[in-house]
């Protein structure tokens, strides 16, 4: 394209980052030695689940060959004050455990070796006394008097209940014509990337500076709570990207209280220390998503109008708090009506501690557990009204002349088509044949069952959302919170050559070609001449609090904030060439990587000689104009409102929307279920690059399918972690998940300049629901939970028949 | 997840492999393709002072037909076994089994022998062997031996192999009809089966149905083609002391047993016929 | 003759990786992985779990795909490997990394090395695969960003003379 013609944004531009992953030449952190003079950690971890550290005996592990150092929990929480949450309970959380163990895999000791391997055999070196205590494992049992006590100063287990009311939901179940409920346990899970965590850790003395390389994905608000943590000031922690991160999907967020350890050991030890966390480590002591015990009621009028819901919620947060938890239990909370009118609804928050490893962000981020309720308790309904699932669905739609749309909780649903989507799905999965398939397969005796849900994604976090675990009282003596903003910095060089760096920390969603893209839109280019810089560097870059890799932020926010550094330049350039050309500003346009007079057939100036002078020649420069050209634009959408005191807040920025439907057939002899049809129908608002949505959308139903069918992070009743290997945490491969077709409807979203949304949770949030429905539709029963294994499913079917 | 150390020996011959046991053998284990063992190293599940690597002795690699078996080499991979003629013409309910074994990319280096001297009771190969009634051949300085199939695993990822011994061979009875049947059920595709069976009818008159990862070894049942094959499976199937674990029930185990135990039997009698 | 090495030996490695003669310093116990890595500096192929399941380690030995993960350092001597650097000249893509590009085949890239090893030996071994065997074949590798469509297609369309 040489001139200005079909956007590139919107455009399948192949991904600038694949030539790199694909011939071996990307790096990683485990590929890195950023500093001479590396140790390497290995991190002794308990084996109970609750249990009193009475002695740890480290001699032998010292004294062998090749060990460097080796520092106990003890030694090291004394350098270190508790990483805080905005819990505000006597749940003090160190990195590493000092008096007692909380869940297996809590870190107990650390050593550092010449190399990982001798660092594995001091470890079991270490002798450790254990006086083990009864554990608090299933979220219910744990609720209990006898149970054990996670944190005894708490005194009790749960550590945070909080009631809200949006309408009046109590009128509308007095008034209901119909109640329909549901309770069910949701089990633990994980997003598991097939890159670990991993960390370089260098400490140095003068001037005083901790700086880290990783594969943290943020959010960048846990800085300043790592700095405190470490008892400096802020801009003592410098905290590095890794070029690459294989993948991520929020868990790598968990990273951080490994951090401020290799931090803090770094220094007392006094070597740089670089520690990959091993598959095992992974999946025991990562991170997860909350396994709960939940329920909801729905009321609906006469015409099956949905007028209330209630939801109680029972978290199982694992041993502390960490930060930014409980947010997992608030994300949804603004929009807890999910795509339907209803003005009634009562949510009850309860968070219990557990001996199991703390929560954090997970694909999803409580999408999953959230609409596990609404969507299922709509099928329900659907079935005991006697309306088909779809029309019920479609009858209690936000319409879409509705937006944008204040939902009962305070979330702002930026555009939507909710019914379009639908019928896009319908449409697709030719519903009308599907529904006489699964009479004639029950005609034959078969187990044939449909199942929908259909969700929004919220995209773009205001920070604040996660204090609604506080009241309003305690919010206001805390101070305001809001936001969530993005930086990003556009460059042009002497050569008229463009670098763009942006705070979000990528891992594989491709954001270096959609900038490229929006960059070279705005600067008439191609995307493979504009250089994107990802690898963040608090020291060194701009960012912000909210910079990360989170809550599809890319394509909600930090898009605006290309756009916007991206004109800046774009203003500067037409301003200078205007004053070569001897045109007005407004008379300039960019393109081919010119400055040309708009509507004249000449080839203007190159743009590399409009830079040049900037740089060049400052004096020569129209009045006004500072030399050079560097723009960083920092933005934060005004909807993200701290919260009110009725508890209402803007939680995100755009609200995408996802249709799924799933028919099944369902073995009754084995538990195998077959997927006959997958639809999922999805609103991201405009595609930026069909490539990087078709592969959010298949990857977050892969998330999805794995979490409806398969992952189980087990614990036993003693708390004994049970899937510590690949093997134990049986993740989808190419053969076990279904075909899937995919829909697109597209509603602008008027809350950027690109009018994109947020997409990168997508059917992770829903498929557990639409599978659990549809084997629910099935075997004619509701008490379906996850995840749906064959023994499980071949249980279920056996009561059934 | 690092192994702990260990002295590596690499006999180029049969002889320097058994004078290492002999030498070594209480405190040796035997690597042959890895996929098992290196990963019970890696997690420091398995120990051994000395590692023997068994990788470069080209006489395991062979397949030849010896009196009325097959007679694999320990070290003939499973990739290699799934192409070979000989295996589909002689055994081929090895054949099926094998098609279930693990993945594309494990299968071009592990190996038959490792996985029955592995044992682990859903393996499909051990399943195989002991269901056709085959030999497992030991080596060790002392002579060899040759142990039917069925009492070589005594326990789950046990056998009577002596220290110093290694397997050096498996016999495949030849079976050259078209009655074998090979089912099995796991979670995801390539996963050790939950339960996996497998069948052979031998003259159209005898047959045997070999169940694994039920018990923590194959178990299999021996009988004659003809009566009801619900309620032959179903009172075999009824005695076995199922596993439970994490992955599945003993319950689910036994129900799913019962029904993959009939439906194979009954494709290898259709086979058969 | 036995080739014998005490535990805390420290091995010299000879191999040819890509082609090119590499040698350097083992343990017996050094992960081939390891030995690629960080002793070789080819950082190419990946760890993914160490436990043989992943598939990100993959790599070819001697003409066969193995999981360098569970294959040590010292099994390598003498012997021919290849990794994801070597499938093409510096500064191209062959035609499978080209599909993969072109079909959404990789996202964070940290299965792919391993997937690319697996699928050009696979190719080799079955050119024209169906869909169904290529899902299976796929099934010795996770990876938690794709879903797999986009490499499934990859495969296919190099497979039926490209496209
Ligand atoms: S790292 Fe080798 S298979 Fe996962
Ligand atoms: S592309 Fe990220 S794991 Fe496969």
């Amino acid at each position: 394209m040489d001139g200005p013609g079909e956007p590139w944004v919107g455009q399948a531009v192949p991904r600038l980052e694949d030539a790199a992953l694909l011939s071996g030449n990307a790096r990683f952190i485990d590929d890195l030695a950023p500093v001479p003079g590396i140790r390497h950690v290995a991190l002794l971890r308990s084996p109970y689940a609750h249990a009193r550290i009475s002695k740890v005996d480290i001699t032998e592990a010292a004294a062998l060959d090749g060990v460097y150092g080796v520092l106990t929990g003890a030694e090291l929480v004394t350098e270190l004050d508790p990483l805080a949450s905005a819990v505000r309970a006597p749940v003090d959380y160190f990195p590493i455990a000092s008096d007692k163990v909380r869940y297996v895999g809590e870190p107990v000791a650390l050593v550092a070796a010449v190399d990982r391997y001798v660092a594995e055999d001091a470890l079991e070196r270490i002798v450790v006394d254990y006086e083990p205590l009864p554990a608090a494992v299933d979220p219910v049992a744990a609720l209990e008097d006898s149970a054990g006590q996670v944190h005894e100063r708490v005194g009790s287990n749960l550590v945070h209940h909080r009631t809200f009311r949006y309408g009046d939901p109590d009128r509308a179940f007095d008034e209901a014509a119909a109640i329909v409920s549901l309770d069910w346990r949701y089990p633990r899970q994980a997003s598991t990337p097939i890159e670990t965590y991993g960390a370089v850790a260098h400490y140095e003395e003068a001037p005083e500076r901790y700086t880290i390389w990783s594969n943290f994905q943020g959010p960048f608000i846990l800085q300043p709570l790592m700095a405190r943590a470490l008892r400096v000031p802020g801009n003592r922690l410098r905290l590095v990207a890794a070029p690459h991160s294989g993948g991520s999907f929020g868990i790598k967020q968990g990273l951080y209280p490994y951090l401020v350890l290799l931090a803090a050991a770094s220094r007392m030890l006094g070597c740089p220390l670089k520690w990959i966390e091993d598959r095992s480590e992974h999946l025991m002591a990562s991170s997860a998503a909350s396994d709960r015990a939940d329920s909801i009621e729905a009321a609906f009028d006469q015409e099956g109008t949905l007028t209330g819901l209630r939801y109680r919620n029972l978290v199982s947060v694992g041993a502390y708090i960490r930060a930014p938890e409980p947010a997992s239990v608030y994300r949804m909370h603004a929009a807890s009506n999910g795509c339907y009118r209803t003005r009634n609804i009562a949510v009850d928050n309860r968070l219990v501690l557990t001996n199991k490893t703390p929560i954090g962000l997970n694909r999803g981020y409580g999408g999953p557990q959230f609409f596990f309720g609404l969507e299922r308790a709509m099928d329900k309904a659907a079935r005991s009204l006697g309306v088909d699932p779809a029309e019920l669905r479609r009858r209690n739609f936000i319409p879409a002349n509705a937006f944008p749309y204040d939902a009962p909780a305070g979330a702002l649903y930026d555009s939507g088509d909710y019914a379009k989507g639908l019928d896009l799905a319908l449409e697709l999965a030719d519903y009308e044949a599907l529904k006489a398939r699964r009479d004639a397969a029950r005609a034959a005796g078969k187990l044939f069952g449909i199942g929908f849900a259909c969700g929004v994604e919220p995209s773009g976090s205001n920070m604040a959302y996660v204090t609604l675990a506080q009241t309003p009282e305690e919010r206001a003596k805390t101070g305001g919170r809001s936001g969530g903003a993005a930086v990003a910095t556009v460059a042009l060089d002497p050569s008229g050559a463009a670098t763009v760096t942006l705070d979000s920390t990528p891992a594989g969603q491709g954001h270096a070609t959609a900038a490229a893209q929006i960059v070279a839109d705005g600067l008439g280019m191609r995307p493979e001449e504009v250089q994107v810089v990802t690898t963040m560097d608090t020291q060194n870059g701009d960012w912000s609090l909210a910079s990360g890799n989170y809550a599809n932020r890319f394509s909600a926010i930090v898009v605006d904030a290309i756009v916007e550094s991206t004109d800046r330049i774009a203003m500067k350039l037409k301003a200078v060439a205007a004053d070569m050309l001897e045109v007005a500003p407004d008379d300039v346009e960019l393109s081919g990587g010119r400055a040309r007079i708009a509507g004249v057939p000449d080839d203007g100036i190159a743009l590399a000689r409009v830079a040049a002078a900037t740089h060049w020649h400052p004096a020569g420069l129209p009045e006004g104009l500072s030399p050079g050209l560097r723009e960083a634009a920092t933005l934060s959408p005004d909807v993200l409102d701290a919260p009110d005191e009725q508890d209402r807040v803007a939680s995100a920025v755009t609200f995408g929307y996802i249709c799924d439907l799933a028919a099944v057939e369902v073995d009754p002899k084995t538990g195998r279920i077959t997927v006959e049809t997958y639809v999922s129908v999805h609103d991201v608002g405009r595609v930026l690059n069909p490539i990087l949505v078709e592969g959010q959308v298949r990857g977050g139903f892969a998330h999805g399918f794995g979490a409806a069918v398969m992952e189980d992070l087990v614990y036993d009743s003693e708390g004994n972690f049970l899937s510590g290997s690949f093997a134990d945490y049986a993740c989808p491969t190419a053969a076990d998940l279904p075909p899937v077709t995919v829909g697109h409807v597209e509603t602008a979203s008027p809350a950027n300049a690109l009018g994109s949304k947020g997409m990168g949770d997508g059917s992770s949030m829903l498929t557990p629901a639409v599978m659990a429905n549809a084997v629910a539709d099935a075997l004619g029963r509701d008490d379906v939970e996850l995840p749906l294994t064959l023994d499980r499913v071949w249980r279920l079917a056996r009561e059934a028949s | 997840m690092k192994p702990a150390s260990f002295a590596y020996i690499r006999p180029e011959t049969q002889d320097e492999a058994l004078s290492a046991l002999a030498e070594h053998g209480d405190d040796a284990l035997v690597l042959a393709g890895g996929l098992s063992l290196g990963a019970m190293l890696n997690m420091r599940l398995a120990f051994a002072e000395t590692i023997i690597d068994i990788n470069r002795i080209p006489a395991l690699n062979r397949i030849e037909r010896v009196d009325e078996s097959l007679r694999t080499g320990a070290m003939v991979r499973q990739a290699d076994a799934l192409k070979s003629a000989d295996v589909s013409e002689a055994a081929p309910l090895l054949r099926l089994g094998l098609q279930n074994v693990g993945h594309y990319q494990t299968r071009s280096r592990g190996t038959l022998g490792g996985s029955v001297a592995h044992a682990d009771p859903s393996a499909e190969i051990p399943l195989c062997l002991a269901t056709l009634d085959g030999v497992v051949e030991l080596a060790s300085q002392r002579g060899s031996r040759r142990v039917p199939a069925r009492e070589f695993a005594d326990t789950a990822l046990s056998t009577i192999r002596e220290p110093d011994e290694m397997v050096e061979a498996l016999h495949w009875p030849i079976h050259t009809g078209a009655g074998v049947a090979f089912q099995e059920i796991a979670q995801r595709h390539g996963d050790f089966a939950i339960v996996a069976v497998a069948a052979v009818i031998r003259n159209e008159t005898e047959f045997s149905l070999g169940f694994g990862g039920v018990e923590g070894v194959p178990r299999v049942l021996d009988g004659m083609v003809g009566g009801s094959v619900e309620e032959t499976v179903g009172a075999f199937v009824d005695e076995l002391d199922a596993m439970d674990d994490p992955r599945a029930s003993a319950e689910y185990r036994i129900g799913v047993a019962r029904h993959l135990g009939v439906q194979t039997l009954r494709q290898a009698q259709e086979l058969a016929t | 003759m036995s080739a014998k090495f005490e535990a805390d030996a420290r091995v010299r490695v000879n191999c040819t990786v890509n082609g090119k003669r590499h040698t350097g310093y083992a343990e017996p116990r050094t992960q081939l992985c390891d030995f690629l890595r960080h002793e070789l500096h080819l950082y190419g192929t990946h760890v993914g779990c160490e436990h043989g399941v992943c598939g990100a380690c993959t790599i070819t030995l001697d003409g066969r795909l193995a999981r360098s993960c569970m294959t040590y350092a010292v099994q390598a001597e003498g012997a021919e490997i290849g990794t994801v650097e070597g499938l093409s000249e510096p500064g191209t893509l062959n035609p499978l990394q080209r599909a993969f590009s072109d079909h959404g085949a990789l996202q964070c890239g940290f299965c792919t090395a391993g997937i690319l090893i697996s699928t050009t030996y696979f190719l080799a071994d079955n050119p024209m695969p169906s869909e169904q065997e290529v899902r299976e074949m796929l099934s010795g590798h996770l990876c938690r960003c794709t879903g797999y469509e986009g490499m499934v297609r990859a495969i296919l369309s190099v497979a039926g003379g490209g496209s």
